[in-house]
């Protein structure tokens, strides 16, 4: 087991080295020139000046590598000096966005907070409401209560979260007033109105992005436990005289967890892309939404940093559901 | 036990006519969600395609004078805030959605299956092929979408005009981002067949490998291939939309269901129902096509059929 993890590991370092360069390659080819919004009247050399200062002026792959450097070196040294007050990064060059004229990493961090808990909360909550419903429509199969689940999680994953989010904000902020349309970033929580406050702007982006996710964790979790509910051990549970709670509750809802428990760990990034959209829709200043102001801003340095960061997400995550899979199933021990 | 056998022959001669697809078909018959949605998806297919042959009036007509009216006879959605009719631009709108819908669904589709095959087929291919798969799976998609179509969108314009080369941008993005579910399902299944009687059969009788994947492999993978076509048309719809609700989609004046419902946010206060429209236009198409995939799925798994 601990072999595989490493393996992967040392594996994931090539994988992501890759991304990076088509990533970098896709903007560098791309036709869009930063200078294309100075005035004509700079002349040429200063032009060329600001180019330079830009970091524009090397070839193509002296640059490539520089910036791996700087994304894998240097910020993770910036991150330890934070964390544990060392000084290992003075004077090292760090990725510079074009628009603020400071680091990307800093942005990024001022921004991860209200990603986190609003994608995270309604990570969490999804899943949770998803486990219960998935259970009881597999165990009560065509019944009511299932063709209803059924439906829900059809309409869960085919309406867009862009139209749920503008529904909820028609029929909650502009007839009945409950909720703010506006999630207010600036608001700090210290006593119990603004706590009341956070809440309820928290409610409706939450409640869309949780409502997409439970749809997909509960078809996942239905189909799981309707697998399981036919296997050979559950007879013997019950011909042994177990509770059919016990059944259901220890042996199936166990055996059904595996599956499911990993596609839960995979879900975890595209939810953060998902989030690009909810967070432009109700104005929640995070990280989705600052990626569309840099792509709007041709502010190459904060896209290509933040794409790079939701691939590493995306690697990370699909690792750690490879791992869950081995430790929760003896049977998949990858030797 | 020569009459059982005659009686067995007579029985094959009376259903030689009757192909396998009669038989998926009715068992889809009996799955009531994918009628249902059948039924819808047929109807919004005729709304969009037959109705600006009905429904005559110009959807880029700009009647200023008429601006922001409600439901009437003459517009039964009303009016936008530039007097044009909303009904018309659901129809133009619609058109466009379910075209980059089907074509980057083709798209996908026609590099899945192409990966997919070969990757199965030939072993030497299965390894770089199903590493460039894992590859793109560890994309951001949506992230890299925005950008490819930010960076490209001016060039292409230049070239095919702003409706088309945004067209084709949208579709080429679309399709080369979302082909590795079918790739990684069309391969799974072509390792299975390929150690099947028949391919073996074929293979001794000196079937050439093009012959063979056209003829024997093809037809075969053709069920996981045609659910994977039904969800990549609902999911090519919701991507279209998103782009343009994030207003990097297409261009202003050019109606799509994303872009018209991005216009009627901003007039969310005074006219909600202009946000409604499209919305309930997009969510009933990708629902309708969901349960159809839902259907198609039981009723192409063999052992389902004929309980």
């Amino acid at each position: 087991m601990l072999t595989f993890t490493l393996r992967r590991l040392l594996l994931a370092i090539p994988t992501l080295i890759f991304i990076s360069l088509v990533i970098f390659l896709l903007l560098e080819l791309a036709p869009g020139d930063p200078m294309a919004q100075v005035p004509l009247t700079v002349p040429p050399e200063v032009k060329a000046q600001m180019r330079e200062a830009l970091g524009l002026g090397q070839p193509i792959h002296i640059r490539f590598v520089k910036w791996l450097y700087q994304f894998y070196v240097v910020e993770p040294l910036y991150l330890a000096d934070a964390l544990f007050g060392t000084s290992w990064s003075e004077g090292l060059p760090r990725i510079i966005s074009w628009q603020w004229r400071s680091s990307v990493l800093d942005v990024v961090a001022q921004r991860i907070p209200q990603t986190l808990w609003v994608v995270g909360l309604s990570y969490v909550i999804g899943a949770m409401i998803a486990v219960p419903i998935g259970v009881i429509s597999a165990y009560r199969q065509y019944s009511i209560f299932d063709q209803i689940g059924t439906f829900i999680s059809m309409v869960g994953f085919s309406v867009p979260t862009f139209f749920t989010g503008v529904l909820l904000i028609v029929i909650f902020s502009v007839n009945l007033g409950w909720f703010p349309s506006i999630y207010d970033t600036t608001l700090v929580v210290n006593d119990w109105p603004s706590f009341v406050k956070q809440l309820k702007q928290m409610v409706m982006p939450v409640f869309v992005l949780a409502l997409y996710n439970a749809a997909q964790i509960s078809r996942f979790m239905r189909a799981s436990m309707l697998d399981n509910l036919n296997q050979d051990y559950v007879r013997t549970a019950r011909a042994k005289g177990l509770g059919e709670r016990a059944v259901v509750l220890v042996h199936v809802l166990r055996n059904s967890m595996i599956p499911v428990v990993t596609v839960i760990a995979l879900g975890v990034p595209t939810v953060f892309s998902g989030a690009i959209i909810t967070e432009q829709v109700f104005k929640v200043n995070g990280l989705g939404q600052l990626l569309i102001t840099a792509i709007q801003a041709n502010d190459l340095p904060t896209v290509q940093t933040l794409t790079v960061i939701f691939a590493i997400l995306i690697i990370l995550f699909n690792l750690i559901a490879d791992i869950l899979y081995g430790i929760l199933d003896p049977r998949i021990r990858y030797d | 036990m020569t009459k059982t056998a005659v009686h067995s022959n007579d029985a094959t001669e009376e259903t030689a006519t009757r192909s396998q697809w009669w038989d998926v078909w009715d068992q889809f018959k009996t799955h009531r969600g994918a009628m249902v949605g059948l039924i819808i998806f047929v109807s919004i297919l005729l709304f969009v395609v037959v109705g600006p042959w009905v429904w005559t009036i110009d959807p880029t007509h700009i009647d200023i004078r008429a601006r922001n009216q409600g439901p009437s006879l003459a517009h039964p959605f009303g009016t936008d805030q530039l007097g044009r009719d909303i009904f018309a631009r659901m129809m133009a709108g619609g058109q466009v959605s379910m075209a980059v819908g089907m074509t980057a669904m083709a798209l996908s589709l026609f590099l899945g299956t192409l990966i997919g095959v070969l990757a199965g087929y030939f072993k030497w291919l299965d390894g770089p092929l199903m590493r460039l798969t894992d590859l793109f799976l560890a994309l951001p998609l949506l992230p890299l979408l925005l950008v490819i179509i930010l960076l490209f969108r001016e060039r292409l314009s230049s070239v095919f005009g702003p409706e088309g080369g945004i067209f084709i941008l949208m579709v080429f993005a679309i399709g080369i981002t979302s082909w590795m579910q079918a790739a990684r399902i069309v391969r799974g299944d072509v390792l299975a067949l390929k150690e099947r009687e028949f391919v073996l059969a074929a293979h001794s009788i000196g079937t050439a490998p093009r012959k063979m994947i056209l003829r024997h492999i093809l037809p075969n993978v053709m069920s996981p291939i045609m659910v994977s076509a039904t969800l990549g048309i609902a999911n090519a719809i919701i991507t279209e939309s998103a782009l343009s609700f994030l207003g990097l989609g297409f261009p202003p004046d050019f109606p799509t269901w994303g872009r018209l419902l991005f216009d009627g946010v901003d007039f969310l206060q005074q006219y909600p129902e202009r946000v409604l429209f499209p919305g309930i236009a997009i969510s009933l198409t990708v629902l309708s096509v969901n349960y159809i995939g839902d259907g198609l799925r039981d009723a192409l798994d063999p052992r389902i059929r004929g309980r």
